[in-house]
């Protein structure tokens, strides 16, 4: 099987600050976005039962490629990296059009990626793509199925969970629950060395002449300030057990929580 | 110039979501502020309860017949009628709000492709801005970026766009009288979507959502094991809350995923947060930190969560949870 993880290069969390431009700074200790890993985690599983090969597809600018040499590592077989000054500031509506648009240069079975990421992106960006290119969506999956010309997958859903069908080429986000990603072995490193990564810019992908990037942005941000501060924190220690269960009522009642 | 449509969400028993009662709350005001009106829909194989229900909150709520929804996910079947009423409609819509739910996202992204607009996502407030601050007149939205370390305001650069709202933020508010709910029918712009529903699997006990309480007791690593978990839970009934975990506690197969807070899980923004044996870890505190009163019972003086929570308890958890319970259980008598 022919499989595509969308991979988001994002700030380490907890790290995130932003630029002098009042945008993300992007350049701060990139990671895999955490949801990306387990969809990558299971592409590998699904590769190593069947057969087949991984493609990597970021956007991000060009410098920050460790997260997906990472990926490489890992044992993702190649990536196309899609990186362009005009996309800095871009939005979600950017995103869709510019991942779907890399999609259409690629061939694949099963596109995959991870239900949200941390830098704020809110997971709406697969469904758009599916939207574009007009593939089955299956999201929130905790378990993908491949079958014969086709893919199950168990989506959470708030009661539970739905089993989805769906033909195959499709696309599907995944949760967490897709299981532990693995660590990349001596030997994934040296070898992701060699690996190619091909850096696409909007022109290679036919989208030059479009209004997708920074300066068609669907969304801008205003304002941006610091929290109100939380205040200071009350340490009680040394108490008997009736005493701690005392102190915590009397806090919450305190903060008429109770 | 358009209005404001808010398109509810549908539950699996056929009633309004809590969250979509909220959307249509924050909408309102939004059109009052912005001069606009605000119209509801619902798109369902049966809409008419969730349709009446949002009307409650609405003058206007289109329920539309969609038989499709029993088979499909529900957003892409959602998304391609309420295209099509946008195309057709006199005054077509220039705002979306919709709720950040699991199926309010996957709508988003699908309803942003077809139309072409902008998304912002995970709004913790809506306002009505004029064009002075450099965007046209339209909504203003406040969101809590980065773990809620950085407060922002984001406005859409054109004169249409889709607006996710976070659970909770808003109190769900009903009109004085009720609106009034229209019948529409309409063809879908987009042939059902090709993923079959071939079963649907309700779990053994959907205790509340941990995104929607308001009170979260909390477990992580130092709860020691899943019957650790059952005072916290006992806990969370006796104050009316949920029970959230850290990953590490989920990992271990303690609990179960849906009540993961965190970076991979969910992100929560309750009046209370009760953590217990919870180290406090960025990849939980950037789901919990915005909390209104965090209080952390740890045995480890260092624990991180001592670093932000209002009132840190250092004391075993072991002995303090029955204690808490039976303070509890002698308060409400």
């Amino acid at each position: 099987m022919r499989i595509v993880v969308l991979l988001k290069p994002v700030p380490d969390p907890g790290e995130e600050r932003l630029g002098a431009d009042g945008r993300l700074d992007r350049s701060v200790s990139p990671v895999i976005n955490g949801n990306d890993e387990y969809v990558l985690e299971a592409a590998l599983k699904l590769v190593e039962a069947g057969g087949g090969e991984i493609t990597l597809l970021s956007m991000a600018p060009a410098g920050v490629t460790d997260p997906i040499r990472k990926a490489l590592a890992m044992g993702a077989t190649r990536a196309v990296l899609v990186s362009d000054p005009a996309l800095a500031g871009a939005c979600t509506w950017t995103t869709v059009q510019v991942l779907a648009a890399a999609l259409r240069t690629l061939e694949f079975d099963l596109v995959v990626a991870g239900i949200d990421t941390s830098d704020g992106g809110g997971g709406v960006v697969a469904a758009g793509i599916a939207t574009l290119l007009e593939l089955p969506y299956l999201s929130n999956a905790r378990r993908i199925e491949p079958f014969e010309g086709g893919v199950r997958v168990e989506r959470l859903s708030p009661a539970g969970h739905d089993l989805l069908e769906a033909s195959l080429p499709a696309i599907v986000s995944g949760t967490q629950l897709l299981g532990e990603p693995r660590y990349p072995s001596l030997r994934g490193i040296m070898g992701a060395r060699s690996k190619e990564i091909a850096v696409r810019t909007l022109a290679d992908i036919g989208l030059a002449d479009r209004p997708v990037g920074g300066a068609h942005a669907t969304t801008a941000m205003l304002d941006a300030r610091p929290p109100a501060s939380r205040g200071s924190t009350r340490v009680v220690r040394d108490l008997e057990p009736a005493a701690a269960a005392a102190a915590i009522v009397d806090f919450l009642v305190e903060r008429r929580a109770l | 110039m358009g209005g404001i449509w808010v398109v509810g969400e549908v539950d699996a028993s056929g009633a309004l979501t809590k969250l979509s009662a909220e959307a249509a709350t924050a909408a309102r005001a939004l059109g009052e502020a912005g001069h606009l009106d605000v119209t509801g829909l619902i798109v369902a194989a049966e809409p008419d309860r969730a349709a009446a229900s949002l009307a409650t909150f609405l003058p206007v709520v289109l329920a539309v017949r969609a038989p499709e929804a029993m088979d499909c996910p529900a957003a892409a079947v959602v998304a391609a009628r309420v295209a099509a009423l946008a195309g057709a409609a006199e005054q077509p819509p220039a705002w979306f709000v919709l709720g950040a739910s699991p199926d309010g996202r996957d709508l988003a992204g699908v309803l942003s492709a077809l139309l072409e607009i902008g998304v912002l996502v995970g709004a913790t407030g809506l306002a009505w801005g004029d064009a002075a601050d450099g965007v046209p007149a339209g909504p203003r939205v406040e969101m809590q970026p980065f773990g809620g370390r950085l407060l922002t305001t984001s406005g859409f650069t054109g004169d249409r766009g889709i607006i996710l709202l976070r659970p909770n933020m808003v109190a769900a508010e009903p009109l004085a009288a009720p609106g009034r709910v229209e019948e529409r029918s309409v063809e879908a712009v987009t042939d059902p979507p090709a993923v079959r529903v071939v079963e649907r699997v309700a779990a053994e006990a959907a205790g509340p959502s941990i995104e929607e309480a308001r009170v979260i007791v909390s477990g992580g690593r130092g709860v020691g094991g899943p019957e650790g978990f059952a005072g916290l839970r006992e806990l969370a009934g006796l104050l009316g809350g949920a029970v959230g975990a850290t990953r590490a506690a989920v990992d271990a197969g303690w609990i179960d995923y849906a009540t993961q807070i965190g970076q991979t899980g969910k992100t929560v923004k309750p009046a209370i947060y009760l953590a217990f044996g919870v180290s406090g870890a960025i990849q939980h505190k950037v789901g919990m930190q915005t909390a209104e009163t965090i209080v952390a019972v740890n045995r480890d003086p260092d624990a991180p969560i001592g670093e932000f929570a209002d009132l840190f308890l250092i004391a075993d958890l072991a002995t303090v949870v029955p204690a808490l319970i039976a303070a509890l259980r002698a308060r409400t008598g």
